[in-house]
């Protein structure tokens, strides 16, 4: 059972769009924008409220990308995979991280939560490809040596 | 507020007053390129510079009251161009504009020094092309040799700033639509011949005209702003760097149609465009330009957002409407097409960022004017994403029927390290390869076509000899594969089925007969798919497959892969006159594939061989090395 904060967050976030069957992608994205993953419970709660059933919010949840009901780590690692980037060599990159973080194409989140590696298709930056986002940020020319100070610097912030 | 047409001019000579009483302005390259290079750092610091000078007045906005014609305002601008050159800033005095590249925090107070307060240019900042500076940035050849329809303001304002674009003359053609009426915009847009610059290249008037007519009087205008080609990057830089050009072309449509509500769909990885756009939209809210009765006619106009959740297949028209109505994104069967019933089942006009983009310069300079730009059958100017193995990588807006040795050599500079040129892949994941043959062709819609690729949505990446070209086929099959929606058969399961014969090649494992598969399967999605994205998933294997069809039977009978790019076909030999016979690689190697004796030349198994590199990384007399 989540904490009674979360729906009183998600009343908020429905507030701003509205109760109708249109808000579900909106408000589902301001969600994960919050608890950086998209809670079961509250996606059920979502779908009474803007009147539409379990089913159809499951379905259109599960169709994108971009939601997940797994919590994500702190910092959210998207290795652009565009074709910029891949002819410009991004896979090392994305393996030096992998072996870095002990995570793979199964494993996405290292298990202190702290860090969750993922592809991108394109993050728009291809003239300095190959490139990668930390959460908003974007980061330019990676290599796997750059890739690993990242993650250190990363952690030493903590 | 500007309520009336009156209020918009007085509002526009005002902006221009106040931009005359800047002495300088420093323009920080705010795209997504030059953030990720630091740029956000370089524009504080500018701007906590020109606090700290005395006698210097620091302007963020123009109408911000009467400057002397002395102070310096700092701004942030859309994409300068130049985006492997970054952080770009350029320091505008007057007519005289210093373009600098790669500046660092170091810079700005010597910046701020001589080009700012003195009429000194740094020469080591410039860019350099062979032994010439180039300090105006119009006579650097990459951007010399392009003509601006859409990015004509995109690096010279603070995007930002409603009244920079008033002062550039925005909603100028706004005001001029409203006074030619509705019949009119859409003759002039028509007889323009303005195409859709998303890869459709469907007549733009023609589908304004089609919704005009439909009895259904509740209309929508909806702006794909889904750039979801990987490798492209074009409309992202429009949004970001341009957003009021857009909302106006979206909103001319808008006017020509009767439509009230405006959508524009971004994609989930633009968070730059979604805030500029988002800026944009409350500008022209509090200053009534968006909202009820605008300039004082009985235009209503509103404009949302919505977001995107991160699926390719959006970029398609139905399956984007599906999204914005809280459906998952499936393009459905046509008829009935967009234009009949879209958004909500109600008549749609749907166009992309830069075809909007293009609409208010056709208005303002009239149909004839764009004909003059490109060729009779794709007027006007296309922006391009130029990218991969070439020397400036950037963003470009040439006319139609340019050629690619123009946009390559010309503009590109050529391939990065003088390596040779193989080809480039046009149009993304539905597009092909054009090769060394078709370097002087003109491109354009119908030209494309014909060489078995699209314009598409205008994403270039060009690849020198050491790009494998079975890999890339491999990679866009598993692009295609991974987000086709899974609603129809032929692209759901036929796709994967190709994506598992490509892998299987790239692994060393194919046979010939894969070859007529691969090509069997590509022409039944190409007959049966659902949707347009569907139908040219498998292009870039079609394409490959025709132009470079002696490496797929390389990979296939030789087991060999000229590019050395596919790791299963790597052969490592040992050079013998190199090896001093230490035994570090035999050591090393995870599966004894190494043999021989201490003080003698190794040598490699190849069947052992497991190609990890272990003995390449860690071999001290660089003895290694892999076969092609």
């Amino acid at each position: 059972m989540l904490d009674k904060s979360y729906y009183e967050k998600t009343d908020e976030i429905i507030e701003r769009y509205g109760k109708k069957p249109g808000s579900l992608i909106p408000v589902m994205q301001d969600i994960q924008a919050e608890y950086r993953y998209l809670p079961a419970e509250l996606l059920t709660y979502v779908a009474a409220q803007i009147g539409i059933t379990e089913t159809k919010a499951w379905s259109v949840a599960t169709f994108y990308e971009n939601f997940s009901f797994e919590a994500k780590g702190k910092y959210v690692i998207k290795v652009c995979d565009g074709t910029a980037c891949h002819v410009r060599h991004s896979t090392p990159v994305l393996e030096a991280l992998w072996k870095e973080l002990g995570l793979s194409k199964k494993k996405h989140t290292t298990d202190d939560m702290m860090f969750t590696v993922e592809t991108v298709s394109c993050l728009g930056a291809c003239g300095l490809a190959p490139t990668m986002m930390v959460n908003e940020q974007v980061y330019p020319a990676m290599t796997p040596e750059k890739a690993l100070e990242l993650i250190a610097q990363l952690r030493r912030d903590g | 507020m500007i309520r009336t047409m009156e209020q918009l001019e007085q509002a526009r000579s005002a902006a221009k007053a106040a931009l005359q009483g800047y002495g300088c302005r420093i323009l920080v390259c705010s795209g997504t390129g030059c953030i990720a290079t630091g740029s956000n750092k370089i524009y504080e610091i500018f701007s906590k510079l020109v606090q700290d000078t005395p006698g210097v007045e620091l302007v963020f906005s123009p109408c911000g009251g009467d400057h002397d014609g002395q102070a310096v305002g700092v701004k942030k601008t859309g994409c300068q161009g130049l985006c492997e050159l970054g952080p770009l800033v350029r320091i505008t005095k007057g007519d005289r504009v210093i373009q600098y590249v790669k500046v660092q925090p170091e810079d700005c107070a010597q910046i701020l020094e001589q080009s700012v307060l003195g009429d000194e240019t740094i020469e080591r900042l410039l860019y350099h092309k062979g032994d010439t500076a180039y300090a105006s940035p119009d006579q650097i050849p990459f951007i010399a040799k392009q003509t601006r329809i859409v990015l004509e303001n995109c690096g010279r304002f603070d995007a930002e700033s409603l009244d920079e674009y008033l002062a550039a003359g925005g909603f100028q053609a706004l005001r001029k639509a409203i006074e030619m009426g509705r019949d009119e915009v859409i003759a002039e847009v028509d007889a323009s011949g303005l195409r859709g610059r998303g890869g459709g290249g469907f007549p733009t008037g023609r589908k304004w005209r089609q919704v005009a007519r439909q009895k259904e009087q509740v209309r929508y205008v909806v702006c794909n702003g889904d750039e979801g080609d990987p490798g492209a990057f074009m409309d992202g830089s429009v949004m970001e760097g341009d957003p009021f050009k857009l909302i106006e072309g979206m909103m001319i449509a808008g006017y020509a149609v009767k439509a009230e509500n405006g959508y524009i769909y971004v994609r989930a990885e633009y968070p730059m465009s979604v805030a500029r756009l988002r800026n944009a939209i409350t500008l022209l809210e509090e200053r009534g330009l968006l909202g009820d009765g605008i300039l004082g006619t009985d235009f209503n106009f509103r404009l949302h957002i919505n977001r995107g959740a991160g699926a390719f297949v959006c970029g398609e028209g139905s399956a984007l409407t599906a999204s914005i109505e809280g459906n998952r994104g499936m393009p459905r069967t046509k008829p009935p097409r967009t234009v009949e019933k879209g958004l909500w089942e109600k008549p749609t006009v749907l166009n992309n960022v830069e075809t909007y983009a293009n609409v208010p310069k056709i208005i303002l300079e009239g149909a004839q004017w764009f004909r003059s730009i490109g060729t009779a059958g794709s007027p006007g100017c296309k922006t391009f994403s130029l990218t991969g193995a070439i020397e400036n990588t950037g963003l470009i807006e040439v006319p139609m029927g340019s050629t690619l040795r123009q946009i390559i050599f010309d503009i590109g500079g050529g391939l990065k390290n003088g390596a040779q040129f193989k080809a480039v892949q046009i149009g993304g994941p539905s597009g092909g390869c054009l090769t060394e043959k078709h370097l002087d062709e003109p491109l354009d819609f119908d030209s494309v076509k014909k060489f078995d690729a699209i314009v598409g949505s205008g994403g270039m990446v060009v690849m020198s000899q050491d790009t494998c070209m079975v890999e890339v086929a491999r990679f866009f099959m598993s692009f295609t594969q991974r987000e086709s929606c899974g609603k129809c058969t032929p692209c759901r399961e036929g796709t994967k089925r190709m994506l598992e014969i490509l892998e299987r090649i790239v692994n060393g494992q194919g046979k010939l007969e894969d070859l007529d598969t691969l090509e069997e399967l590509a022409t039944m999605i190409q007959t049966m798919a659902l949707c347009g994205l569907g139908k040219s998933a498998p292009l870039p294997v079609i394409s490959t497959l025709k132009t470079f069809r002696e490496e797929y039977v390389e990979h296939i009978v030789d087991k060999r892969c000229r590019a050395k790019t596919c790791t299963a076909l790597r052969r490592y030999v040992i050079n013998p006159e190199f090896c001093k016979g230490c035994s570090k690689c035999a050591r090393n190697c995870p599966v004894n594939a190494i043999y021989g004796v201490v003080k003698k030349p190794y040598t490699i198994d190849s069947d052992k061989c497991i190609k990890c590199g272990a003995c390449k990384d860690n071999c001290a007399f660089d003895a290694i090395f892999v076969e092609a």
